[in-house]
């Protein structure tokens, strides 16, 4: 029982206009042509995916899609796009390979949706919890120090060996230049 | 089917739309010849592995620790494309496809 009177239709509301912003960021980031359309659909995208997880009863998650995805991803892809030249049109491929690529990639994402979503809507998935768990963020913070620390400490490795190869990455072209 | 957050199956099936819609990137980026539409592919990937994980786990701190681990491993992506594209810029003044001939299929 809500204390709001139109509190269920307010939470129903932003919760479609998570779905929307998931949806309609993924369709431009997908069917635009200029690459920072794409971005830009990638990063509201990525919002309503945070809005998404917030839904979930994930706050911290939410958080992280917006500070990794959001902040880190998109802003690099930006950097790539002002380095690149933003104005090149894109160069463009003879009509038939256009054509078969694009119909390969179709039948390829065509049969993938088919198959997930059957398996999807033909099994009854628990639903979440109406109420949020208590200490979420404690939770995950308990959990990285002690049952699932091996992951922690693989996170650390793979960002530790990123970093070093983007900073060797960069230097060997600094060398060259 | 009700429309609400309760509702797991309007995750799931955007999840799988995500998905089917980062293989018609993944697959169609020859045609536009664009290189970094691949992230929203790898993205979407971990998107749907993170919802399943989510969805599928009883213990939801488990999920979430699985979800920030996928984040984790997009970060250092992310880091090494950040280098990539300083050492191809340094050598080439661009990271254009049309002037680094070596990125042509």
């Amino acid at each position: 029982m809500s204390t709001f009177p139109a509190l269920d239709h307010l939470v129903r509301a932003v919760f479609a206009l998570a779905v929307l912003a998931t949806v309609s960021g993924a369709l431009v980031a997908v069917l635009s042509a200029r690459i920072i359309r794409s971005v830009a659909g990638l990063a509201l995208c990525c919002v309503g995916l945070a809005g998404l997880y917030y839904f979930l009863h994930a706050p911290f998650l939410a958080l992280m899609e917006i500070l990794i995805y959001v902040g880190a991803v998109c802003v690099t892809i930006v950097f790539a796009v002002m380095l690149a030249e933003p104005d090149e049109p894109p160069a463009r491929e003879p009509r038939c390979s256009r054509l078969l690529w694009g119909a390969a990639a179709l039948v390829c994402s065509a049969a993938a949706f088919v198959a997930i979503g059957w398996a999807v809507f033909s099994h009854p998935w628990p639903a979440p919890a109406p109420q949020p768990p208590p200490d979420t963020v404690r939770g995950i913070g308990t959990a990285f120090l002690t049952t699932h620390a091996l992951a922690f400490e693989l996170v650390s490795v793979v960002l530790v060996v990123g970093i070093l190869g983007a900073l060797v990455v960069a230097r060997l072209g600094r060398g060259r230049g | 089917m009700s429309f609400d957050h309760l509702n797991p199956h309007i995750y799931l099936g955007l999840a799988a739309f995500l998905l089917a819609a980062g293989i018609w990137v993944g697959a169609a980026a020859h045609v536009y010849r664009n290189v970094h539409l691949g992230e929203f592919r790898l993205g979407c990937r971990a998107e749907f592995r993170g919802d399943e994980q989510v969805f599928s786990l009883r213990e939801r701190v488990t999920g979430q620790v699985c979800v920030l681990f996928i984040m984790g491993i997009a970060a250092a992506e992310v880091a090494l494309a950040l280098g990539i594209c300083i050492a191809v810029y340094r050598h080439y003044r661009s990271i254009g496809s049309k002037e680094v001939a070596e990125l042509r299929g």
